[in-house]
């Protein structure tokens, strides 16, 4: 458009730009600042944090490698779940007379803050098949394997929470104990947490996106002759897409912060750290801000992949509109 | 549910009528149902056990209670309400979640309509920069902030009155800085921002352009455009911003503890910590607690909710 003086974009923008600047940028700057001083951030150690946070000797700091691995494993499935369960419930909920109840059922977890939820989790996951719901349920599943004459892992019950075995031992010995990197247990645990909790958002969002899906353009594919998925695959996923793109990008962002569920669940035991737990553990349980400021700036590295992914996005936007 | 489809003369089985049924519409249904009881059982364990005496908590699982449905307490919300300070600390949760939810949404969409629809150097990178802060993690802001708003604290405080009938003060504490609602409002705006313009930027940007030249070839200006325009189109995104960032604030934890020192202050969820390290693992308490804390988010969801069910989006751009 045309006909703006120049300075009217700005101001705007000026409110936004101001509080950014006080209370994200600045912080972050001096973070980046604090990555190369020492411990107390008084003198200048050059890049020895990030040596280090790579190097990682110290045997009572979690190993930064497997934080790392645990954020990708986070990073894709938590996404990729939160995101295709959501986009179903989305999707049906809006073509049954319920769909009130229906969303408000997915959302009832996003209203329990954490405390609450490391509450109810760790009662779900209870060791004691006599209170624990999960494995009262794999137990009983065991049991009625064992009548039918199968023998399974499943009679047993599981320490969701603390085993970092490899997910197929919860039903069977076949196989290895244990598999490389993140895929253990107790982090499938974790992030089942995490879909449960945060589906709801998901949910909501690309619901908000369908609601402005023209009623038209959908009669006019059924009068066609187009079948329900056929709509689905070629009508509202395409026209969903920009919405979609936007969820998931906040929601692997959200991965990469993952923070206060594994710091209540598990406190970063028995390998389910992730970087942000053992950058507040750093930081402000050990007290050094040096090693701590360099694992945020790690955190930050992470992002500019998706940054560039999405900036690309909005040109191309700018493009067709 | 949907009429049962007659396809032929003969009078088809009953079987295969459903099948029919169940292969149009039922999986719709049986599937959705099938997420939605999936989805409640650990908010029901929680309301059942909040419900319980602590001793059969501790023995025998929540299903026992459907054996013997009537052996129910509600001593454990006795208790939690009369933890000291449990109502004014709802009070204070309403008088910072309130504000700290309506500023980032208004500031935030200034700034979203500013990037999808004028023109300025800098742009894209500016953008790119408030994407970037998405990821900054929050616990590493707040000793630069805390710092700030120490040296900004006034001697001068904010006004409180008292509640005539429910009892509890709303109101109080420093104008601005730490130990202050306002600091807190203004931390949680600028913490909130990132998102909020991610989200508007997106869906201004995806309104029709059309829509823009022939309101602003009529002369309307920005403002105009703005109020009478974008901000009526939005709805559905409006309200889902309203939820998560009231979710959000009034979960909040980390910012009230850093920021409010004063116990008068202390918004719920900081008084149910507070509750977790006086009373250990006591389940009851906290089930209890928990629930007390989850009604107004839940209240402001279900008031929201139709603006996501009617679809005003689709509505008006038709028209």
């Amino acid at each position: 458009m045309i006909g703006r003086r120049w300075w009217v974009p700005w101001l705007w923008l000026a409110p936004t730009l101001v509080l950014l600047g006080v209370f994200l940028v600045y912080p972050s700057i001096d973070t980046i600042r604090r990555s190369f001083l020492d411990t107390g951030s008084d003198s200048w150690v050059g890049l020895d944090n990030y040596q280090f946070i790579v190097e990682n000797p110290q045997p009572l700091v979690a190993d930064t490698h497997s934080a790392l691995m645990n954020n990708v494993l986070w990073m894709t499935m938590f996404t990729l779940f939160t995101v295709a369960i959501g986009l179903g419930i989305a999707v049906l909920a809006g073509r049954v007379r319920y769909e009130a109840v229906a969303k408000a059922t997915i959302f009832i977890p996003m209203a329990i803050s954490f405390v609450a939820l490391s509450v109810i989790w760790r009662f779900m996951y209870e060791f004691n098949s006599d209170i624990g719901t999960v494995n009262a349920v794999t137990t009983g599943a065991g049991g009625l394997l064992r009548d039918i004459g199968m023998d399974s892992n499943l009679s047993e019950p599981t320490a969701w929470l603390q085993n970092d075995g490899s997910p197929q031992t919860v039903f069977t010995d076949a196989g290895p104990d244990d598999l490389p990197g993140p895929f253990q247990i107790n982090n499938m645990a974790l992030i089942t947490v995490g879909i449960w909790n945060w589906t709801g958002f998901t949910m909501i969002i690309l619901s908000a996106g369908l609601k402005s899906i023209s009623t038209e353009v959908l009669e006019a594919a059924r009068v066609d002759g187009a079948n329900e998925w056929q709509i689905f695959r070629r009508i509202t996923v395409p026209i969903l897409s920009p919405t979609i793109v936007v969820v998931s990008t906040t929601l692997i962002i959200q991965t990469l912060k993952t923070f206060d569920l594994v710091w209540v669940m598990t406190g970063g035991r028995f390998d389910t750290d992730v970087v942000a737990t053992l950058f507040f553990r750093q930081a402000f349980v050990i007290g050094d801000f040096g090693v701590g400021a360099a694992l945020a700036v790690v955190l930050m590295l992470f992002v500019v992949p998706i940054m560039v992914l999405t900036i690309r996005r909005f040109q191309f936007q700018e493009e067709i509109r | 549910m949907a009429s049962l489809p007659k396809t032929s003369d003969r009078p088809p089985t009953v079987l295969v009528t459903w099948l029919k049924w169940l292969g149009s519409r039922g999986m719709v249904h049986v599937a959705l149902i099938s997420l939605m009881i999936l989805w409640s059982i650990p908010t029901l364990v929680m309301l059942i056990s909040s419900f319980r005496d602590p001793s059969d908590i501790a023995s025998s699982g929540w299903w026992n209670v459907f054996a013997n449905p009537f052996d129910f307490t509600i001593e454990n919300y006795r208790n939690v309400l009369d933890a000291r300070g449990m109502w004014q600390s709802f009070l204070n949760s309403l008088v910072i979640t309130i504000p700290a939810t309506l500023l980032p949404i208004l500031v935030a969409s200034f700034a979203a309509y500013a990037f999808a629809w004028m023109r300025f150097p800098g742009r894209n990178a500016l953008f790119l920069l408030v994407v970037a802060l998405l990821v900054v993690p929050l616990q590493m802001t707040l000793i630069p902030v805390l710092r700030l708003y120490v040296d900004l604290t006034p001697g001068a405080e904010l006004p409180s009155f008292d509640l005539p009938v429910l009892g509890g003060t709303i109101g109080g504490g420093k104008l601005f800085g730490v130990n202050s609602f306002v600091g807190l409002w203004v931390a949680h705006t600028a913490y909130g921002l990132p998102f909020a313009v991610f989200l508007l930027r997106n869906f201004f940007g995806a309104l029709p352009r059309d829509l823009f030249e022939s309101a602003y070839l009529d002369g309307a200006s920005d403002l105009t455009i703005f109020f009478r325009i974008v901000l009526p189109l939005s709805g559905p995104v409006i309200a889902a911003l309203v939820i998560f960032q009231f979710l959000w604030v009034w979960q909040d934890l980390l910012v009230a503890l850093v920021l409010l020192g004063d116990p008068d202050l202390s918004p719920m969820m900081l008084t149910i910590t507070n509750l977790v390290g006086s009373h250990g693992t006591q389940y009851q308490l906290l089930t209890a607690a928990s629930f007390i804390s989850m009604i107004v988010p839940l209240g402001i969801f279900f008031a929201l909710q139709r603006y996501f069910v009617q679809g005003i989006l689709a509505g008006s751009v038709k028209g």
